[in-house]
């Protein structure tokens, strides 16, 4: 044994390791999103097919993250939130990260296919192939709307989950994934305000590096009060009832005003306490989202106990 | 580097196959699993080999 190969072994990969691939915190929210798309859905599915569906969506989704670090392996390096994921931290070659990603792409597709429907599976591959291709390969490193266009590969998993139960689209599919299409902006742009060094660094061209922040306050501004309608809007669907709406007006105006707070600052004040409003802003939006489906689920659950 | 038995390398190593191997064992599971949900949906279902299926039986007239 040479002492190159020595070294190389001190780096070989736990099972962690791949699993950290998949990217298991966005995962956590595929499955939530999905699980919700599919329980609103006014069919009945049996638990077994349901679990399935949303493992399968969860797999596909942890492929296309792995597809993701596998492409962004040179950016993810230099950033300080992502410089310890697997490749960068030399536990996995890049090409085990290109090789999982794509098995798991396929299994996943035809998996949740048999288990489901094919227009489910096909909006699955859609979704892979957005988040690795239209998202990572293409529009982040060349556009400063990259996390607008992109946040509809996050926006995916409902839908997903609700075609997968009911096998065609609808409005209340469609208004799921508005919601989560439309808090992507304000919640990435609250994030790159407050992370301002590190896509400096990397050279991704966020909002705040290509227009500068107060153009990126005010974009996030925008982004809010379009929001804010669509949330409430979905309470007037079949799937919406007391339980959402109370949620989803107390959320949205909480929202609205956190957007103008960030609205009305300028650098130094945010300097001034160290980004507290953006950083509080942050921590609420991913609150936000998983309120408003869980009051989704809230009122399915009085849906099928009769209560309303 | 002291040569040892047991290296922590064989550690990480036995993690990984001990998780492959648990993946691979949950998705015969579910697999089996989905295959008994997929077919008890299908209804009543009758084998078509070596068997005497009535209705193919053409009906005497009377």
């Amino acid at each position: 044994m040479t002492d190159a190969t020595t070294f190389e072994m001190e780096n070989e990969a736990s099972f962690g390791d791949y699993f950290a691939l998949l990217k298991p915190r966005v995962m956590s929210l595929v499955v939530f999103t999905a699980f919700v798309g599919l329980m609103v859905a006014p069919v009945s599915v049996h638990p077994m097919i349901g679990f399935c569906a949303v493992l399968f969506i969860a797999v596909g989704a942890g492929a296309a993250g792995s597809l993701n670090m596998w492409w962004d392996a040179d950016i993810d390096a230099v950033m300080n939130r992502t410089k310890n994921r697997p490749i960068p931290a030399g536990k996995v070659t890049g090409d085990d990260a290109l090789a999982i990603g794509l098995t798991l792409s396929v299994f996943s597709v035809v998996m949740l296919w048999l288990a489901t429907n094919v227009l489910a599976a096909a909006l699955l591959a859609f979704t892979i192939f957005f988040y690795a291709v239209v998202y990572s390969m293409w529009l982040k490193r060349s556009t400063p709307q990259n996390i607008v266009i992109g946040g509809a590969a996050g926006a995916f998993p409902p839908l997903v989950g609700w075609v997968a139960a009911t096998g065609s689209v609808s409005l209340e599919a469609l208004l799921m994934f508005g919601l989560i299409f439309m808090w992507t902006p304000p919640h990435f742009w609250a994030l790159a305000l407050f992370l301002k060094k590190d896509y400096n660094n990397a050279n991704v061209p966020m909002l705040t590096v290509t227009h500068g922040r107060r153009v990126t306050r005010a974009h996030l501004l925008v982004y809010t009060l379009l929001l804010a309608p669509l949330a409430v809007g979905l309470g007037f669907t079949t799937i919406g009832g007391p339980v959402y709406l109370a949620v989803a007006i107390g959320a949205n105006a909480w929202f609205v005003k956190g957007a103008f707070d960030i609205f009305r600052r300028d650098e130094e004040q945010a300097e001034a306490d160290s980004y507290r409003t953006e950083k509080a802003f942050f921590q609420f939006s991913l609150l936000y989202l998983f309120l408003h489906f869980l009051a989704l689920l809230a009122d399915a659950g009085l849906r099928a106990a009769g209560a309303i | 580097m002291a040569i040892r038995v047991e290296h922590e390398l064989h550690k990480r190593r036995f993690s990984r196959n001990l998780g492959v191997g648990l993946v691979l064992v949950a998705f015969v599971v579910i697999v089996f699993g989905l295959t008994v949900v997929k077919v008890k949906q299908l209804g009543a279902v009758q084998g078509f080999d070596h068997v005497v299926r009535p209705e193919l039986i053409p009906e005497v007239k009377q």
